[in-house]
């Protein structure tokens, strides 16, 4: 079981955080942000780059090698991943795992491909997913403006099936909002796949992971601003549970 | 002074940060001439492993590490493929490794691990002393019960005598996580991607005095 911290990054290499993929607030250096996530004995780090994708600017190569020097811990990168070339630039930067979202709305070649090289343990695939107007949850890439054909459990299956060796489902519903984990997705999605499903969007609390992993079939939760801020609507302190309370609320419980 | 042997096999700037937020004096060496004056020399990388021997060889570094490391007994900790670099030779190609450990390097063996298992294996995985076996009692610390360390490989080592495969791990079957011959060492995870973890090991090298040399 795993506890991963979500950063995002925006173009100018700023650590932001946001709310269902809209509003953001800027949270300062990542760097300084990986420097203490390493004093915390955190397993593995997300790092993403919420503009990539969509903008079609090029990823920050000094910046993500930065991190993944800096980072005592393996670190997967997403974010503007949609070709090998720049998957293989990447993992030259020193990142463990690449993780392709908005490749997505091209099919699934590109997770065919990568998997092929670099092995599937390499290989995440994000879905974003936000509900439609008639609460039909759809996987949307690229910032949530184009959505992918299908329910979100044939999409799983289908990038499982191509070679992605886990998958992230990000609730754009939930993204910043503290509500807790979009469980009835979550376990959809991971009885439609062999892979393993982490939950990301929405956590507020280490029960919150409890339930990912009890109710949704997940095998990793990630988080953004329960690390980040100190309580919903409060500043920031970048935070990370102590082993001791995540093993006595979460590990012991599931 | 750590000399880090960088030889075009992987970022080795985590390792060097590693170093560094432990205020453990280190230095990048990236040719045989460098290497004079080490007092400890790590040899990181990733990577195939024709590819890091054909590396170290272009450099000049084969000959300035064997002075070091069999000549002088300059302590040396192989990382990953670092770690495999020092066994006689290896499945992945045909060059001959750098022989200071009486092991060769082979891959995961398929036919004993359960079908669910991946090769690569990698992850984080618990990792224990084998009983019995003679890892420098500087390390014991760096290994406590609860240890577990961050691994990417599809080969490991299998050593000649079972003794110098002091650290272990289980992927589909026990293999050998870290290997020891006199003031060499090797080891198959990646303690600087193992925040704490790696931190003990990396600092009870730093501190390590070896009994006995590699000849």
């Amino acid at each position: 079981m795993r506890v991963i911290p979500t950063l995002l990054i925006d173009r100018d290499g700023r650590l932001v955080k946001s709310v269902r993929f809209g509003k953001r607030t800027y949270i300062g250096d990542p760097i300084n942000a990986v420097r203490i996530f390493n004093t915390k004995r955190v397993d593995e780090l997300v790092l993403m780059d919420i503009d990539a994708g969509a903008a079609g600017h090029e990823p920050d190569w000094d910046l993500i090698g930065d991190i993944a020097a800096e980072a005592f811990m393996p670190v997967g990168y997403g974010g503007g991943l949609t070709s090998v070339d720049r998957i293989a630039r990447a993992v030259d930067c020193g990142v463990e795992k690449v993780i392709l979202s908005s490749a997505l709305a091209e099919g699934t070649a590109l997770v065919e491909q990568a998997a092929a090289r670099w092995g599937r343990q390499s290989v995440v695939a994000c879905l974003p997913v936000r509900k439609s107007w008639l609460g039909k949850p759809q996987v949307r890439v690229r910032q949530g403006r184009d959505a992918l054909p299908g329910t979100p459990a044939e999409i799983a299956a289908r990038v499982t099936a191509a070679g992605a060796g886990e998958i992230i489902v990000y609730s754009i519903d939930r993204d910043g909002t503290w509500e807790g984990y979009d469980l009835e997705l979550l376990r959809r999605i991971s009885e439609a796949t062999d892979a393993p499903v982490v939950a990301c969007g929405g956590a507020g609390g280490v029960e919150d992971f409890r339930r990912a992993v009890t109710e949704g079939g997940c095998a990793a939760v990630a988080a953004g601003s329960f690390f980040i801020y100190q309580a919903r609507g409060r500043g920031v302190l970048i935070s990370y549970p102590a082993e001791d309370r995540l093993r006595r609320d979460f590990f012991e419980r599931i | 002074m750590i000399a880090i042997i960088d030889y075009g096999a992987g970022n080795i700037r985590s390792v060097q940060n590693m170093l560094k937020a432990l205020s453990l004096p280190a230095r990048i060496v990236r040719d045989g001439a460098e290497l004079e004056g080490a007092e400890r020399i790590i040899l990181p990388g990733v990577g195939h492993f024709d590819h890091g021997m054909a590396q170290l060889e272009a450099r000049g570094l084969v000959p300035a590490l064997n002075e070091m490391v069999t000549g002088r007994g300059v302590p040396l900790l192989g990382i990953c493929l670092g770690a495999q670099l020092i066994a006689r030779r290896s499945d992945e190609g045909q060059r001959p490794g750098l022989g200071w450990v009486a092991a060769d390097v082979v891959a995961f063996d398929r036919a004993r691990m359960g079908p669910e298992l991946r090769v690569p294996h990698m992850g984080w995985a618990e990792t224990w002393v084998a009983p019995g076996t003679a890892l420098p009692p500087a390390f014991d610390a760096a290994f406590p019960e609860d240890a577990r360390f961050y691994y990417v490989h599809s080969f490991h080592l299998a050593c000649e005598d079972p003794d110098r495969a002091v650290l272990r791990a289980w992927h589909g079957y026990e293999f050998a996580a870290g290997v020891a011959q006199g003031n060499v060492l090797g080891m198959q995870f990646h303690p600087e991607k193992s925040h704490d973890f790696g931190k003990r090991v990396l600092r009870a090298f730093a501190a390590w005095t070896p009994e006995k040399v590699t000849t």
